[in-house]
């Protein structure tokens, strides 16, 4: 860590000492240690068990909402304590320096804001009911200001530690930003219930606000535990489907992985990004709908094999059509080929008309056909299955998802399949590809 | 394939196709007309709770100071009735409606001020009207959008914030409760518990109906998948309760943040299950398309061992694994170079059907996920007797399943299926099992009992 960056640390920390060290603490009674200890206990179980509601990425943490309840129950010195408290975090293996950091960063906020609450003539204590709704202005402005101290102090340590913290693109700050608004949102409503129960029911409130949030993080849990098995059995199956031709194994997850780097090189929100990963999985499950004998065919296809081919996005398309949540996806599977030049099929679509799920897909699985071997010619190279696609852009790729791929291939690099060792005897092997830009089908002229 | 009205095999399906919470209207009539004697009573006893209520209330009048607490409720239950929650095996809850109900019928009082006389206690009757108009008006947007109504959920709610109901008015008017915050707690969450209790036993009986479950096993089921539910609805209640005794009835929208969190999260977990289920459906298909076995084979299969296992008692999470093995039991044919003429399993050697199932077993573990699965699918070819270990129970039900689907299809002429049976039973001296035989029989027979 360089040497601002400590400075920064040790002054929010000395700062948060100042802030806490001169509170007369012989004066408070018993009650308010107590207060002190279960809000404490609160904030740092709200904290080792956040609950991930929308994306990887956000977590809700519900823990500001102890030290919000502290403001209202405690002042400000108790809420700056309250935040202290995450110094000891369970949540991460922090190193110390990060540990001291959060306790610090908290404490501030805290501080700042009971003494807005008690600036705007908030009563500090159990509130009574005459109180409401007028407790409501304070509180929201200590909120505020806990947010807001919070997120600056933050900033400025990301600032003095990466030098590019900023967010990529446009799309995800604002949903991030909307996301963040809403929870902080949460938090403090959630901080005013707590203080409001306690006058009520004391630290049985504690009690009853945890509890539908662990069910909810149960909940998440076995979201998460079930997507996992979802992803894992939907790989399965495609697998089980590209069985049938040795060379294109491993080909859906590949063009899987290639369309959800496009889609995230371009700014796509987190579930379209997710499903159009599906899409890329399942585009070419209805291959399984071609007879072998075409697909193994050396030589012209005559029209009626050709057009048996061209059936295959529409077969694919009758077996996931069922599948509810595609909606979108769905039209990426139907048309991943058709060209920009409106010479693909099965429709014949040209330009805009085609979905920007499909124009992805095209990419990502023209990319990968060329970088794998096939029975009539080894795996082209990186760069060179790069200098294909530009050269195919405008005619049969959308250029600037060509290029966004391009970007996205030199960040975040390309496991290339392995190489294919020669297929057994029994195994099925086809002797032209229909996915392969640089080798279109032969098909018979018909007269 | 015509659905028959009123048929083992399309209810049986019907509980998991309702995840998806799409009806298609004439189902919705046909249900409506297969409705049952336990249903309509508890229709019934819905509608008289109602009814009397509404004009007890009526009759009474409500006390001016407590019209804007009732109407608040009354808000925030039909809001809490559209905010509906479909849950894991066709099932829908409404916790938001459930919880404000509850606390409404909890409320002891609205912004206490101390030396000010608490104010009389709400009677029962009025808290199940608040709560009735309430559900109601929240359903009405369901209506509108074609939706199925959800009239029995809707009753047994009701019916199980009644009981709660009754019970705890009298009890709010006591001076020890209504001093002793612990005291109310505790009650409180007896009542709670129970009231919990009166859903899942209303809901387990419905259920034992409709899908010819045993109600031991339907009960069992349905307190595994709602009790981690209720107990965020309890705990919202009393949240509502004891908030609204310091924080008034303005702040009624605010108290159920943490159930809306909750809310959020099993939405999502709900719908990877139904996402799940539909994929693995759709994909099941693949070996239809590929021309391997019959149309319709797979989802025959999985409808037909579904209500067998069913019929023996088999739990939830069980039948989930039977039917994912039942819908991927072919799914090993896709490495055959060429397809079986016909696709029936039952016709080749017992050599190709153990390969073909091992073939299988092996594409579903490498998903890792679903061993259970897949060892249904693996055993599924092995005899039902001689074996050692005897393969399980869900493997003898697709063997049999898959036999009797190969040798009738899609057809559902009484005779071919007579004879089907008859050939299986012959069998069961070593390939079927025979408890299973029976049991399938049992099902095949409430294919057309209009026709009997």
């Amino acid at each position: 860590m360089s040497r601002p960056v400590w400075l920064y640390i040790a002054a929010v920390v000395i700062l948060a000492v100042a802030l806490i060290a001169p509170m007369h603490f012989a004066a408070v009674g018993i009650r308010w240690w107590i207060e002190l200890g279960v809000l404490q206990l609160l904030f740092l179980i709200c904290d080792s068990t956040s609950t991930p509601l929308t994306s990887r990425q956000s977590a809700w943490s519900p823990s500001s909402s102890a030290t919000l309840a502290a403001v209202v129950l405690l002042g400000p010195v108790g809420a700056a304590m309250v935040g202290a408290i995450s110094v000891f975090s369970l949540r991460r293996p922090l190193i110390v320096a990060e540990r001291l950091f959060n306790g610090a960063m908290y404490a501030v906020s805290g501080y700042a804001a009971g003494r807005t609450f008690i600036a705007l003539h908030g009563d500090v204590g159990r509130p009574l009911p005459h109180m409401f709704p007028m407790i409501i202005w304070p509180f929201a402005a200590a909120a505020a200001v806990h947010v807001i101290t919070n997120h600056g102090l933050l900033w400025g340590a990301l600032r003095l530690t990466r030098k590019d913290s900023g967010l990529r693109d446009r799309g995800r700050l604002e949903s991030s930003l909307t996301l963040l608004l809403a929870s902080d949102l949460g938090y403090a409503v959630l901080g005013l219930l707590i203080a409001a129960l306690w006058t009520v029911v004391g630290a049985f409130a504690a009690v009853l606000v945890l509890v539908p949030l662990f069910v909810a993080r149960w909940a998440m849990g076995q979201f998460a535990e079930q997507q996992r098995a979802y992803a894992a059995t939907m790989e399965a199956l495609c697998q089980a489907v590209e069985t049938k031709d040795f060379y294109t194994r491993g080909h859906s997850e590949r063009v899987s992985r290639g369309s959800g780097m496009i889609a995230r090189e371009i700014g796509m929100r987190p579930d379209r990004a997710d499903a159009i990963s599906y899409a890329g999985m399942l585009h070419d499950v209805g291959k399984l709908g071609v007879p072998t004998k075409v697909l193994q065919k050396n030589g012209a296809l005559t029209e009626e094999e050709y057009a048996a081919i061209q059936l295959h996005p529409m077969r694919g398309l009758e077996i996931v059509r069922e599948i509810g949540f595609l909606d979108e996806a769905l039209t990426g599977i139907m048309h991943h080929h058709e060209r920009i030049d409106g010479k693909g099929y099965p429709m014949g679509l040209a330009a805009d008309e085609i979905p920007e799920f499909a124009r992805i897909i095209a990419v990502a699985d023209a990319f990968d056909s060329m970088t794998s071997n096939r029975s009539y010619r080894q795996a082209r190279g990186i760069d060179q299955a790069v200098r294909e696609l530009r050269k195919g852009a405008g005619s049969q790729f959308d250029p600037a998802l060509v290029e966004a791929f391009i970007t996205a291939l030199q960040r975040e690099g390309w496991t290339l399949p392995e190489p294919a060792a020669a297929p057994l005897d029994h195994q099925t092997v086809t002797a032209q590809d229909h996915d392969d830009p640089t080798a279109p089908l032969r098909v018979v002229e018909s007269l | 394939m015509t659905r028959p009205r009123r048929c083992g095999w399309s209810r049986a399906c019907d509980g998991q196709a309702a995840v998806t919470a799409h009806h298609q209207p004439a189902e919705r009539w046909s249900s409506w007309q297969a409705m049952d004697s336990g249903r309509l009573l508890l229709l019934a006893a819905a509608g008289m709770l109602t009814v009397a209520a509404i004009a007890h209330t009526a009759a009474v009048h409500i006390r001016p100071a407590a019209v804007h607490v009732a109407v608040a409720f009354g808000i925030l239950i039909a809001l809490g009735e559209l905010l509906r929650l479909a849950l894991p095996g066709g099932r829908e809850a409404a916790p938001i409606a459930t919880a404000g109900a509850m606390a409404y019928a909890l409320l002891l009082y609205v912004k206490y001020l101390p030396g000010h006389l608490p104010p009389p206690p709400v009677p029962a009757l009025q808290v199940i009207a608040v709560a009735a108009i309430g559900m109601t008006i929240g359903a009405l947007p369901h209506m509108a959008a074609g939706r199925s109504v959800g009239v029995t959920g809707m009753a047994s709610r009701l019916v199980a914030v009644s009981c709660v109901a009754f019970i705890f008015r009298p009890l709010a008017g006591l001076h020890l409760i209504a001093t002793q915050w612990w005291l109310a707690a505790g009650v409180m969450t007896v009542l709670l518990i129970f009231g919990c209790l009166v859903d899942a036993v209303i809901g387990a009986l419905i259920r034992a109906d409709d899908l010819g479950a045993r109600f031991a096993v339907a009960l069992w089921d349905e307190m595994r998948v709602q009790w981690p539910l209720g107990a965020a609805v309890g705990a919202s209640a009393m949240i509502i309760t004891f908030a609204t005794e310091v924080m008034g009835i303005t702040g009624l929208a605010v108290f159920v943040v943490p159930l809306l969190v909750t809310q959020l999260a099993f939405r999502r977990y709900a719908g990877i299950r139904s996402t799940y289920l539909q994929t693995v459906r759709a994909l099941a298909r693949v070996t239809e398309v590929g021309g391997y076995v019959e149309s319709g084979h797979s989802h025959r299969v999985s409808v037909l061992a579904v209500a067998v296992g069913r019929e023996l008692g088999m739990s939830e999470p069980d039948l989930l694994d039977l039917e994912y093995a039942a819908l991927m039991h072919d799914i090993g044919q896709l490495s055959l170079r060429d397809p079986i003429p016909g696709g029936a399993t039952v016709l080749v050697s017992r050599g190709d059907q153990q390969r073909i199932a091992e073939l299988g077993a092996e594409v579903i573990a490498k998903a890792g996920v679903l061993d259970r699965v897949a060892e249904l699918v693996r055993c599924q070819s092995l005899p039902a007797r001689g074996n050692d270990p005897v393969p399980p129970v869900g493997s003898r039900i697709i063997r049999a399943a898959n036999a009797f689907d190969d040798l009738v299809g899609g057809s559902t002429d009484r005779d071919r299926s007579a004879d089907a049976l008859e050939r299986l039973r012959l069998d069961t001296s070593s390939e079927y099992d025979a408890g299973v035989i029976e049991a399938l029989s049992e099902v095949a027979g409430r294919r057309r009992p209009s026709r009997v």
